[in-house]
């Protein structure tokens, strides 16, 4: 028989506190009606008459609004139905670590094909 | 595992090692396993975005002599916004069977994890219902033109990752009822609404981009 010694939070290997309070079923009631009040403000915003036929800057402040409601969505779910932000932090640095790659990596693929050029496309497909 | 007893610091010893081993970092394998293997999903939809952002305007007539119609002349933003609520939705109730079972409140924990099904079953059929209206009645198959074959790829995986979402979501409802589910491995079902809420994360950027954006 081997006895080692080990503390009860890696024992239970889960619910490692950090300092955090544990979430309660009432706070992820309130964060899905957040979640669908931004759902609903971003297919408002993509409905706005103004942006019938944008380009340039009315354009990117329409894409850009629609990116940081997603963003702003991605990220609720992830801390808070996801635990990462109860959870240990290590959890949250290997999603996010992914995420940003792919981020990356990708943003580094769209650049390659020109897709950010409003000129004829270049290597785009 | 060997028969290994441990110690814990506070003095008494752990007789369920085989359920929970003591891991460096406090976190157990399976879950560390499960946020490891969404992050590489990450880079699989993040191809896959991105191959519908460079062929998204790649579009032909439905017919010959008829001018292109993009994408979004066909889509119906009201249907799919609905859809995309029935999906996050569904996440609100897999977060509260994650809660009940760590409560040990099996007759809650069941009921919510019938619920996430059935809400995921819904979003489906309405995925199903959007493919038909597109390929059959309005013309625009998986073959139609660059722009709709990188629509299908995405949408499709997208929604075969929730297929996959459903059955372990059953599975693992049919297990609470065999007693191999519940409080004592609250985490089991933690792990599952990991995969379920990752699904919704997907597809809260794939409705953006996709739909949204013009």
């Amino acid at each position: 028989m081997t006895d080692i010694t080990v503390t009860p939070e890696a024992a239970s290997g889960d619910h490692a506190d950090d300092g955090h309070a544990h979430p309660t079923d009432a706070l992820f009631v309130r964060t899905a009606v957040i979640l669908a009040i931004i759902t609903a403000f971003e297919v408002g915003w993509s409905y706005l008459p103004w942006w019938d036929g944008a380009h340039g800057l009315r354009s990117f402040i329409e894409i850009s609004g629609l990116l940081i409601m997603m963003m702003a969505k991605f990220i609720i779910v992830a801390n808070v139905f996801m635990h990462l932000k109860f959870d240990k932090p290590l959890l949250s640095w290997a999603f996010y670590f992914g995420f940003v790659l792919a981020v990356i990596v990708y943003m580094a693929v769209l650049t390659t094909f020109e897709i950010w050029s409003s000129g004829p496309p270049g290597f785009a497909p | 595992m060997s028969d290994a007893t441990y110690v814990v610091s506070d003095g008494h010893t752990v007789d369920h090692m085989d359920e929970h081993p003591p891991t460096s970092t406090g976190i157990s394998n399976e879950k560390l396993g499960m946020w490891v293997f969404l992050a590489s999903e990450c880079l699989l939809f993040g191809g896959l975005i991105s191959t519908f952002v460079l062929y998204r305007n790649k579009v032909l007539p439905s017919a010959p002599g008829e001018t292109a119609e993009h994408l979004h002349d066909a889509f119906d933003i009201a249907f799919t916004s609905t859809s995309s609520f029935v999906l996050l939705m569904s996440s609100l109730s897999m977060v509260l069977a994650v809660s009940a079972a760590q409560r040990g409140d099996m007759r809650i924990l069941r009921s919510w994890l019938a619920v996430t099904a059935l809400l995921g079953t819904v979003f489906i059929a309405g995925q199903f219902y959007e493919f038909y209206e597109f390929s059959a009645i309005e013309g625009f198959g998986f073959t139609h033109s660059p722009a709709w074959s990188a629509f299908y790829t995405l949408t499709g995986f997208h929604g075969a990752h929730v297929t996959i979402g459903i059955v372990i979501l059953l599975v693992t409802l049919g297990l609470t009822f065999r007693g191999r589910v519940g409080q004592h491995n609250a985490e089991a079902v933690e792990i599952v609404g990991l995969y379920w809420h990752f699904v919704d994360v997907v597809w809260i950027v794939v409705f953006t981009i996709v739909y949204l954006i013009k």
